[in-house]
């Protein structure tokens, strides 16, 4: 990569085009990763503009027709204890989730990168006191964190969103810590402080455009924990309340007929895994394709 | 070291050390000595060439002149300021009258910033209130000077060469027409068909805009090419200073005599006996007693153990620092042909 650049042509437009293009490359080669991509676009979708297509309320009960099997009637994944249809619960469900899982990692990501920009630029005392504190935070455990703030603040998906931030900032934190150290030793951040650049500009416009890819990588795992994580307090109770479906909360409901409607289970936990999994092999993806040492110079 | 005017840049017993931290509540005694008591100083247009091999400390001076590091002890004067003690903020209207060129310039431009905005940065954080449009044309104009196309400014670095990306580095150095430029081995990473460009290009620049420049190397033949006056540096110290001619014709110390030796002759039939110096430059952290060189120096006697040799006068502007008077040191690629004859 350095050598070929060295001996780059004066005209080097390709050459930029090709390191972008063997980034894209090595992305799309990786077939979990472009699985992912398409799972979460069709759920995306879905979620987005599946609930007007499906003719059945959320809410909508109905007595008549409770517990009807998928693919048997009008209700294509059927109905639940309520005679509510599935599909249209489900991806409302899906809306919540992903609403969720993307809203934590948005608020996660911002707080973590500002932390760990200013540890890693500043050092010394100002750093160590912010990396301590992200590693106190990082000791408890995460779960029962959770559950602790869910049963005291009232739930509503504002504060699960937060809850669950409030537990995934401190890998950003580390992650854009480290990146910035070690960019911040490099001639060009000396450059800039040479030049007499304001800590803001060094900060912003120098250091943090060249730790981009492992922030990307980090928030997309952090959604698919999100997703993870709304799903264990909806189940628990905690979380999203019936009846405002979640894939948590459905599942919930579900364990009392999983012998008799197994179905009620099943689709939730399939969207839940799907969700999950599509993120972290869309996440593994991206952490080879951004691999530093095949981009960067 | 004419006394007409004011110089730029003028160091006073400058002392710069790397305290060794051990462990996470003790902190070592220990400390690298990079920097142990230089002075100079350089006049207004003047090219000051600071030789000496790795770990001499060359570098070193050359970040703490221009304050990236705070120094030890010692004074720096900046165009009769006092600049060893200032803060960050204070530095800041220092800053754009003093510029770096650095030595790799594969990690000296921002891989994610595009060229323009590269040599624009200067202009932008010192005269925020610039318009757009101008800023654009003196980016061009920088781009000119420096001998790049004008549509560079809309590339990428990597798009360029080595030799490319460090006249990018000088057309950013030169954006706020510095006072004073040091330039930390700005060739002796590149081909060397490209460092005659690159030597030329400063040299250029230097007699339009009346620059003066720190030039740091360890290629004997390009300072001496570019210098008015030479300081060579071993250990921390400076060992000897003149100008240019004197000190390529009459070196005086016994380590600008190993430095010349081990410098390639251009002419392969030429055969040479040459100084070979034993063993690595000593460690900087227990550097030896009396004379720093004298563990390497084949004329040292006993008492070079015992005294720390001042830096004193021997000629006119001249300065050596080695006790001994009596020797007669080989010049600058003379030695030659006194072996081819013998």
């Amino acid at each position: 990569m350095t050598a070929d650049t060295a001996i780059a042509p004066h005209g080097g437009q390709t050459l930029r085009r090709s390191t972008r293009y063997r980034t894209l490359r090595r992305f799309t080669r990786h077939r979990l990763a472009m699985f992912g991509l398409v799972v979460i676009v069709l759920l995306v979708m879905a979620c987005a503009i599946g609930p007007s297509l499906v003719p059945f309320d959320q809410f909508q009960l109905n007595m008549r027709a409770r517990f009807r099997e998928p693919f048997a009637t009008v209700h294509i994944l059927g109905t639940d204890e309520l005679g509510r249809d599935l599909l249209a619960r489900l991806l409302m469900a899906g809306r919540i989730s992903l609403t969720i899982g993307f809203a934590a990692m948005v608020i996660a990501v911002t707080v973590g990168t500002i932390v760990g920009t200013i540890a890693g630029f500043y050092g010394g005392a100002i750093g160590s006191a912010l990396m301590r504190f992200v590693d106190a935070v990082l000791c408890f455990p995460t779960i029962f964190l959770l559950l602790t703030l869910a049963a005291l603040v009232s739930p509503s998906i504002l504060t699960i969103t937060l809850i669950i931030a409030l537990t995934a900032w401190m890998e950003v934190a580390r992650v854009v810590q480290g990146q910035i150290r070690a960019l911040r030793e490099r001639d060009f951040a000396v450059a800039a402080e040479a030049m007499g650049a304001p800590d803001r500009w060094i900060m912003f416009k120098e250091l943090l455009p060249n730790a981009v890819a492992p922030i990307v990588v980090a928030a997309t795992l952090i959604i698919a924990r999100g997703i993870l994580l709304e799903s264990y307090v909806s189940y628990l109770g905690y979380g999203i309340q019936p009846p405002v479906a979640s894939w948590g909360n459905m599942l919930e409901k579900a364990q009392q007929y999983l012998t008799t409607a197994p179905w009620l289970a099943l689709l939730p936990g399939l969207m839940i895994t799907l969700a999950v999994a599509s993120f972290n092999f869309l996440g593994d993806g991206l952490r080879d394709a951004l691999d530093p040492r095949s981009d960067l110079t | 070291m004419s006394s007409q005017a004011q110089p730029v840049l003028e160091v006073d017993g400058l002392v710069k050390h790397f305290p060794i931290s051990s462990g996470l509540f003790s902190r070592s005694r220990d400390k690298v000595r990079a920097v142990d008591g230089v002075s100079f100083a350089v006049a207004k247009g003047e090219v000051l060439g600071l030789v000496g091999e790795s770990g001499s400390g060359k570098t070193t001076v050359g970040r703490t002149v221009l304050r990236l590091d705070t120094p030890t002890d010692g004074t720096i004067r900046f165009l009769g300021n006092d600049i060893t003690h200032l803060k960050r903020g204070q530095l800041r209207p220092f800053r754009r009258q003093m510029q770096l060129v650095f030595q790799d310039p594969f990690s000296s431009l921002n891989p994610r910033m595009r060229v323009d905005r590269i040599i624009g940065a200067p202009l932008a954080i010192h005269e925020p209130g610039m318009k757009a449009a101008e800023r654009a044309s003196r980016v061009e104009d920088a781009l000119a000077m420096v001998g790049l196309p004008r549509n560079s400014g809309e590339r990428f670095p990597h798009e360029f060469s080595g030799g490319q990306r460090q006249r990018i580095g000088i057309a950013r150095a030169l954006m706020l027409r510095p006072e004073l430029l040091v330039a930390d081995e700005p060739v002796s990473a590149l081909d060397v068909s490209i460092q005659a460009q690159v030597v030329k290009l400063l040299l250029d620049v230097r007699a339009q805009l009346g620059l003066t420049i720190l030039f740091i190397a360890h290629d004997l033949a390009v300072v001496g090419h570019v210098s008015d006056r030479v300081a060579v540096m071993y250990l921390g110290k400076l060992v000897e200073i003149a100008d240019t001619r004197t000190l390529f014709s009459d070196p005086r110390h016994p380590y600008t005599e190993a430095l010349f030796s081990a410098a390639p002759v251009p002419d392969p039939t030429i055969r040479r006996k040459r100084i070979v110096l034993a063993g690595d430059i000593p460690s900087p952290i227990n550097p030896p007693s009396g004379c720093a060189f004298r563990t390497r120096c084949r004329y040292a006697l006993p008492r070079c153990a015992q005294e720390v040799p001042p830096l004193r006068e021997v000629g006119k502007g001249h300065l050596k620092a080695c006790l001994r008077d009596d020797l007669d040191l080989v010049p600058w690629q003379s030695q030659a042909l006194t072996a081819a004859s013998a």
